[in-house]
Formats: C-alpha cells, sequence, structure tokens
C-alpha cells in the first residue's frame, strides 16, 4: 500500500512542477518545435531556451556589409547592460545559408568576434525551418542568383517565455536606446 | 505478426492524412520567364523548373478534412503564434464550416496553416515565382500578359467590392494547363510570401532604411502595367504569417516525380 501511495505522491508532485512550468502562452515562440544546431554541434530546439530572455535575429558568415554590424549592433546592447543584467540575456543568431555556414563557419565567428559562449549561440536549422523561423520574428530576406542575401536586419526580444517583447529594426549606427531601455525593463534590474 | 504491425501502423498513418481529392495539374516551367519582380538578379528572365500544381484552390471541404485529421490545426487549439484570432473565424465552430460552402475556398488561414495542409499532402506551397509563371496563362496562351484584354479582365476583379460571397472553385473556365481560379476567386499565399523585400517599414528609401538590407536594395517593379499582379505583391508583402483575411486562401504545388522529367 505505501508505495503505491509513494508513487501516487511522486507522480503528484511531478504534476505539479509541470503545471509551475506552466503551459507556453499562444503567442510564444517556443511552441515552434524545428531543431537548430549551434556552434559545437549541439543540437537544441527553441523551448530548451525557455526561462531565459534572448535576442534573436538572422545573419550569414559570408556577408560583409551589413552582417557584421548586426553582431556589432547585439554587442552594443549587452555593454549597455549591468553584469547582472548580462546574466539574463542570451543572443541567438541563426544562419541565413545553411548550405554555407556549416558548423566551423559558426565557430570561426564566436572566436573572431570574442562571444562570449555561454550566452552567444550562432545556430543553423533547415531551410525551411528557416523561412518559418523569419516569418515569427518578421524578418524578410531572399537568396540571390549569386548565392548572397538580401535581408531586412532587426535584434528582435523574447522574453523568458518565448513573447515578442521588442524589436530594433535597421540598424541606424551606434546604440539604439530606445531598444535598450525595452531589454533592460524586461530584464529587471 | 511484426509485418502485421508495420502494415497496421502504415494504413493508421494513411488515415490520418486529409482525405480529399488531389488533383494536380502538372505546368512544363519556362527558362527565362520575365517576373514582374524588378531585383537585380532578375532583369534577364529567371528558369521556372516544372511542377505541379493543385488546380484549384483548397475548398472548405478539404480544409475541414485536414483539421479533422490533424486537431493541432483546429481553431480553438492553434496557438496565436501560428495563427491570429480571425483564424477560420468564418466557420461555426472548429469542425463546423456552417454557411461556409463546401465547395468555396477557405480563407481566414494563415500561411503557417497553409503550410501545413500542404505538407500533410506531401507538398508545399508554391513559390512566388511558381504562382506568378502559372497565373500569366489564359485559356491559349502560356503567357497572356502583354495583352490589354488579359489586363483589364484580371482587374475587373479587383474593382469588385469584395462583399459578395466567394463562388465555388473552379466556377470560371480552366487556363491551357487546367488549372482554375488563379484570377478573379481569392488572393493565395505563396511559400515565400517573406522574401517579398517591400513591407511599410522598407518602401521609403530614406538613409535609415537603407542599412536595413544587407546587399542590394528593396524590391522594384519591372513591369508596371501589370497592375493585378503587383497588387498580390503589395499585399503578400504587408501580411505577417499569422495573420489571415476573408479573401486570402491557398493551394498546394509539388516537384515532379523523380524521374518524370516534363519538358
Amino acid at each position: 500500500m505505501k508505495p503505491a501511495w509513494t508513487g501516487l505522491l511522486a507522480g503528484l508532485l511531478l504534476n505539479g512542477a509541470a503545471c509551475a512550468a506552466g503551459a507556453l502562452p499562444g503567442d510564444s515562440l517556443y511552441h515552434f518545435d524545428a531543431r537548430f544546431s549551434d556552434q559545437n554541434g549541439h543540437e537544441f530546439t527553441l523551448r530548451e531556451r525557455r526561462g531565459k530572455a534572448q535576442i534573436v535575429t538572422l545573419f550569414y558568415t559570408s556577408c560583409r556589409y551589413v552582417c557584421p554590424l548586426i553582431i556589432d549592433s547585439a554587442k552594443n546592447v549587452e555593454q549597455a547592460l549591468t553584469p547582472a543584467q548580462r546574466e539574463r540575456l542570451a543572443f541567438l543568431i541563426v544562419s541565413l545559408d545553411p548550405d554555407r555556414d556549416d558548423t566551423a563557419a559558426l565557430h570561426s565567428v564566436v572566436d573572431k568576434r570574442r562571444l562570449d559562449p555561454a550566452r552567444w549561440t550562432l545556430a543553423r536549422t533547415d531551410k525551411q525551418s528557416l523561412r518559418q523561423l523569419a516569418a515569427l520574428i518578421d524578418i524578410r530576406y531572399r537568396e540571390l542568383a549569386d548565392g548572397e542575401f538580401n535581408h531586412t536586419s532587426a535584434l528582435v526580444l523574447v522574453d523568458a517565455e518565448g513573447r515578442i517583447a521588442g524589436r530594433s529594426d535597421g540598424l541606424e549606427g551606434g546604440l539604439d536606446a530606445g531598444f535598450v531601455g525595452v531589454v533592460k525593463a524586461v530584464l529587471g534590474k | 505478426m511484426k509485418r502485421t504491425a508495420g502494415l497496421c501502423a502504415l494504413l493508421a498513418a494513411a488515415a490520418a492524412a486529409p482525405a480529399v481529392a488531389t488533383e494536380w495539374a502538372a505546368l512544363p516551367g519556362a527558362t527565362g520567364f520575365r517576373t514582374v519582380l524588378a531585383y537585380e538578379d532578375t532583369q534577364n528572365g529567371v528558369r521556372v523548373a516544372p511542377f505541379e500544381l493543385l488546380r484549384h484552390p483548397v475548398t472548405n471541404a478539404e480544409f475541414l478534412a485536414f483539421v479533422r485529421s490533424n486537431p493541432q490545426w483546429r481553431r480553438g487549439g492553434v496557438p496565436a503564434v501560428f495563427a491570429e484570432s480571425r483564424y477560420l473565424q468564418h466557420w461555426t465552430a472548429d469542425q463546423e464550416p456552417g454557411a461556409a460552402q463546401s465547395r468555396q475556398p477557405v480563407v481566414q488561414v494563415s500561411w503557417f496553416a497553409a503550410q501545413a495542409y500542404c505538407k500533410a499532402l506531401g507538398a508545399r506551397l508554391p513559390s512566388w515565382l511558381e504562382w506568378e509563371y502559372a497565373a500569366a496563362a489564359d485559356s491559349t496562351r502560356a503567357d497572356a500578359r502583354q495583352d490589354p484584354a488579359w489586363r483589364e479582365r484580371q482587374l475587373t476583379w479587383y474593382a469588385q467590392p469584395s462583399t459578395t460571397p466567394l463562388a465555388p472553385v473552379a466556377s470560371q473556365p480552366p487556363d491551357l494547363h487546367g488549372v482554375y481560379d488563379l484570377h478573379g476567386l481569392v488572393w493565395e499565399w505563396v511559400d515565400d510570401a517573406g522574401a517579398l523585400l517591400i513591407s511599410a517599414d522598407n518602401r521609403d528609401q530614406g538613409a535609415a532604411d537603407r542599412l536595413q538590407f544587407c546587399g542590394a536594395g528593396a524590391l522594384s517593379a519591372a513591369d508596371r502595367e501589370n497592375y493585378a499582379v503587383l497588387m498580390r505583391i503589395a499585399l503578400l508583402s504587408a501580411l505577417k504569417a499569422s495573420d489571415t483575411t476573408a479573401n486570402l486562401g491557398f493551394r498546394c504545388a509539388r516537384n515532379l516525380p523523380p524521374g518524370e522529367k516534363k519538358p
């Protein structure tokens, strides 16, 4: 009798834990179940990143003009935060060019740009999932005949539950103070 | 025993697929197709590979079969991130199209829902280029776009008030490929709607906007006379993938089966 009780109790506790995590809000990006692979070849889904706010954007490694600026502007945001806030924010930068941006190419950007791998994830996914991710964060892109890409640039702030909480469109140079304010509000002090 | 189990699993999988009549038209494709999109890499025409296209837009009855076997795409169950609150709002209930007639094209569907439907058919949404190429045809020509009468006919539909009920699919005569309703019934999602680089944010070419683009700039139109097709692009580029409208439906496309090379 006792073991059955214990089992039941354990079951209830597990259920309780699941309830504490709670159902995802309807507008959460974490409903999207595509598989990604990071700069170390480690596979993950967006849902596994639940619980921590992150800035999400798209880039590709062979892009010379705007893409380095995308990483610059993300770094600018990071530098405008307090150390405690920095600990609570992650970056997810997904390649528009999964054909050429393999794990090694992603890893070399992390090294060259001196991105802290504890907080920065450079990732790739299949082309269909990429098109869907771009739709979810409203970034438009088009592959050109010569293998380059046209794309809009935006930093998209996603809260711990996967909801879009803010975005910084275009790269006007320097820091987008309004956006940093939104990031700080989401992260707390 | 094992074999039987495998067979059962196979049958179960077959039963879960939407029970729709898939009527496909084969389109031969083209080399040097003139798209209205004047990107720098499309100036000399582009190649459209042969493909197959559903003869008519997906209907309410077909979409009902899909949501019956795919509960996650029912009106009440789909997360807002994939379909806004107006998703299938013209149906009376989750699985009740009500006054929406079975042969009318389904509307109020998001891009994500349209994609999921086509995927369940083992197909995909057509690309913009495939749609534009298919929609260039009339009953006798693969590309009738330079004919003023063709242009006039397309525009007449856009001038009609959108309050009249949608006609059943295939009420108009088919084009020379055997495809119905590319014009004159509903707007249609395309797979790369998110590649149409004009949006409310980027249309003007101010200094601040220029940096939104990596590589060469936004879209311009090579054929400004083709209003009917340009209006499609303007609409698609203004929509988010979770949006739905009362005049926006879709149809699916698929690659030709391997080894079947049509001219």
